[in-house]
């Protein structure tokens, strides 16, 4: 599908995007073992703890801990804005649930980005980097920034980079369009996440989604005969 | 927990016990009921899961919402204390690199060990287990058979409380009657598998934890336990009926506050120190055992962490328990003019044959689990039901590539929300969702998608070893260990099975692949050497002195008051995960050392 919208997204945006993507930074595997380099080459790599800024590996687990308390954070009132009004359009108020915005969910994803660990360097970059093109973009096409914009203008630029589209093979136009966009496209997909992950992580988000548990319970039930029934397992066991 | 300081330990004991995981801790309470005075050392600090537990703290509170980061690398609530893939100060070395070639490491440096943060799943080993090489030309053959540790199994179980049923498969033990607490009744998912995984012709039956779906028989058990002997009787009933039944909520990798799974700080150590048999010295890093001109172990040598000393603590019989590769380490640390190689290490051997455990995964999506209503599928904090192996027979006809078995596990308890809720539905949902139509998504899709992991037996090879590095030496001036890491096509094909079978299943189960498809090769499909924590092997044991380290007891051959009674003597590492086994020789072991003590021969 050729969106109108994006022909009118001026070039130097596109390719400073472009740009930001082919720059990404791989994320950490799960394994954080630092390898010295250096070493005497007849003993093999030497696997030594991280060493950098961070909570330690003996950190008090039954204190509560905020935003801001161990590392400072990076968005300045602008960005932090910004962030707030992305969330509130990502996850909005309804019946059952807050926003993410009324959740401060924000200030988590700042949190996150501010870490000192290399896990979050990568979403350090696509999240500072993202807000700044997301202005840009905004500018260029409706000359404001996007918490300037009327909330059907952020519904249009949410509308344009929630979505990964399906091209067809050939079309070249579309392929264009989607390398253009791909790097807004990614930097809202990773915000998305961040602000899915905080607020469901809530217990307004645990009751949003259903969920239930981490309350003690005297015994553990079979689940209800009824649900059994309608996925055809047996409810005698 | 009780402790006392290196400066307080007294100049002899009967026993010094190195390490105090499951290993250390069911050697210190064998040896404490029966009334010998036992020194422990632990390498970490003192640490207590009654008052540490992070009970029922949630995402908020904790930074980054408790995600994994390199200082906690299982996340910020795991109970493990300064350790992980690494510990600070204590590096190792691997000897070459490569995701096939690589073993990873995972310590803690805290009472307890790895008991605290441990999985829980507790499987007895089958007959064929302890005569692999009998069964298939591969590997060992154990110098003792099912019917030798059997008793040992029956007391762990009944010791530590161990959930589960007798379902009587093939090469998966039944407990006597009344050993076992019953099973939590199965998940939703967990149903949906198995009822569906029945055409595919996998068996899905209860899994065997070490968690309390009901309290313990402290009338009964004690006795059972410790015949003719009161007061360990009364320890253990004192201890059983401190210990809660669980109550279906807080993930037991924290530790678990009211006892109701096992720790070795819950349930090991808390009789053993109440018997007044036990001094447990924390921040005792071990350098090396001493040994006297008599050839017999003396004692320990260790470095007080508190105040960078160097101590020495005497007895009359050594155990090491300090982990499969940390035991290498001391041991190949001991030299002497006897033993020029490492103590024990007349054979060669001490080092040699390092195993883990095979793992991959695959997880699936399952539209029948879509839009659930609200449920509470915490449970018992672990898997309900699991898969044994199941294809002993076509294995054994030579029908499969690989020579070994595997056991499936999978988490159906997905609707506990946390970082990657929401995360990748823009492959559900067509290409991506924003505001009230995201949140629906969400609704739609948590909970409806899980993973499925497999466990499986690796075979020693020569490959898979570790060894002193000659140049590299920890903050207390240790020489580290050097790791060499090898995996044969059994291994490498028996991890492409796995997920080509979790593919099979998630269809039978009406759903499809989650993210990535099974891989062509094993070797992208096998976790790095070491990732799955169930290091065990480096001093088998076995029935000839050359060719082995330890005697069935667990007795160094070379050194008649040297027991080994953590992983370091496995011969094989079946698709079982080892604590339950580890402990029942532990167990096996000591009783035999308590005889050698009595008889007055150490």
């Amino acid at each position: 599908m050729n969106s109108p919208f994006s022909e009118r997204l001026d070039r130097r945006t596109a390719l400073k995007w472009m740009a930001t993507a082919a720059a990404s930074v791989t994320l950490a595997p799960r394994n954080f073992a630092q390898q010295k380099s250096g070493v005497p080459a007849a003993t093999g790599t030497i696997v030594e703890a991280y060493s950098g800024p961070g909570y330690g590996t003996d950190p008090d687990l039954l204190k509560d801990y905020k935003p801001g308390e161990l590392w400072p954070l990076s968005f300045d009132a602008h960005q932090r804005q910004t962030a707030a009004v992305l969330c509130g359009l990502i996850i909005p108020a309804d019946s059952k649930s807050p926003s993410a915005a009324d959740l401060k969910v924000h200030d988590f994803i700042d949190e996150w980005i501010s870490s000192p660990y290399p896990d979050q360097a990568g979403d350090r970059r696509i999240i500072l980097e993202g807000l700044s093109q997301l202005d840009q973009l905004c500018v260029s096409r409706f000359q404001a920034k996007f918490v300037d914009l009327k909330s059907t203008q952020q519904h249009e630029v949410c509308d344009l980079l929630a979505v990964m589209p399906t091209i067809k093979a050939g079309d070249a136009a579309a392929q264009a369009e989607a390398k253009v966009l791909q790097p807004g496209r990614r930097f809202f997909k990773r915000f998305r996440d961040l602000t899915a992950g905080g607020f469901y992580s809530t217990p307004e988000g645990f009751k949003d989604i259903g969920y239930i548990g981490n309350v003690p319970l005297a015994a553990f039930p079979k689940p209800p005969s009824d649900l059994l029934a309608r996925l055809g397992l047996p409810t005698d066991a | 927990m009780p402790q006392i300081t290196a400066q307080e330990a007294k100049s002899e004991y009967d026993v010094i016990i190195v390490g105090s995981g499951a290993g250390g801790g069911q050697t210190a309470y064998t040896l404490t009921m029966e009334g010998v005075k036992v020194l422990m050392l632990e390498a970490g600090r003192s640490y207590d899961p009654v008052k540490e537990t992070p009970m029922f703290k949630q995402g908020p509170s904790a930074p980054l919402l408790g995600a994994s980061t390199p200082d906690k690398p299982f996340g910020f609530y795991d109970s493990t204390v300064d350790g992980g893939w690494t510990v600070p100060g204590e590096p190792y070395v691997r000897a070459s690199e490569g995701r096939e070639n690589q073993f990873n490491w995972w310590r803690a440096r805290m009472t307890g060990g790895r008991t605290n943060h441990w999985g829980r799943l507790s499987f007895r080993n089958g007959p064929y287990d302890f005569k692999p090489r009998s069964r298939d030309g591969l590997g060992f053959d154990w110098p003792l058979d099912y019917e030798d540790v059997a008793p040992y199994y029956d007391k762990v179980e009944q010791l530590i409380g161990v959930y589960g049923n007798n379902d009587g498969l093939e090469n998966t033990p039944n407990s006597p009657a009344g050993v076992l607490l019953p099973p939590p009744a199965p998940r939703v998912g967990e149903r949906l598998v198995q009822h569906r995984v029945k055409k595919i012709g996998i068996p899905v039956v209860a899994a065997h934890r070490a968690v309390l779906t009901k309290r313990q028989d402290a009338e009964n058990i004690p006795a059972k336990l410790h015949p003719n002997n009161p007061k360990a009787q009364r320890l253990l009933r004192e201890s059983m009926q401190s210990r809660a039944a669980c109550f279906w909520a807080t993930p037991c990798g924290r530790g678990c506050s009211i006892k109701a799974t096992y720790q070795s700080t819950t349930v090991h150590l808390p009789p053993a120190l109440a018997s007044g048999n036990l001094d447990l010295v924390p921040n005792a890093m071990v350098r090396e055992v001493l040994v006297g001109k008599d050839g017999k172990a003396e004692g320990i040598l260790f470095v007080d962490k508190t105040t960078g000393q160097e101590v020495r603590v005497r007895a009359r019989a050594v155990v090491l328990a300090a982990s499969a590769a940390e035991t290498v380490r001391i041991m190949l640390n001991s030299k002497s003019a006897l033993f020029p190689e490492g103590v024990a290490n007349s054979s060669g051997l001490v080092g040699k044959y390092l195993m883990d455990t095979v793992g991959a995964k695959l997880a699936g999506q399952f539209p029948a689990m879509e839009n659930l209503p609200p449920l509470n599928e915490d449970g018992a904090g672990g898997a309900h039901v699991y898969a044994p192996w199941w294809l002993y027979k076509e294995q054994l006809a030579g029908k499969l590539n690989f020579a070994r078995g595997y056991h499936i596990e999978f988490a159906s308890a997905g609707r506990a929300p946390g970082m990657g809720t929401g995360s990748g539905l823009e492959n559900l949902n067509g290409g991506g969702s924003w505001g009230q139509r995201f949140k629906e998504d969400v609704r739609r899709y948590q909970g409806s998608i899980f993973g499925f992991s497999g466990r499986g037996e690796m075979i020693p090879n020569e490959g898979s070893y570790c060894e002193l590095d000659p140049v590299v030496k920890d903050k207390w001036g240790i020489p580290v260990l050097r790791f060499h890491w090898k995996w044969s096509d059994h291994e490498l094909n028996q991890a492409a099975h796995m997920q080509q079978t979790f593919k099979e299943m998630i269809e039978a189960s009406g759903g499809r692949v989650w993210g990535k498809q099974p891989e062509a090769h094993g070797r992208d499909a096998i976790h790095p050497g070491g990732d799955i924590i169930h290091e065990v092997g480096g001093a088998l044991m076995g029935d000839n002195k050359r060719k082995s380290v330890t005697d069935q007891w667990c007795r160094t051959w070379d050194v008649p008051n040297l027991y080994l009674t953590d992983g370091a003597p496995f011969v094989s590492n079946a698709d079982k995960n080892p604590t339950l086994t580890l402990m029942a020789l532990a167990w096996r072991a000591s009783d035999h050392l308590v005889g050698e003590l009595k008889r007055g021969n150490l």
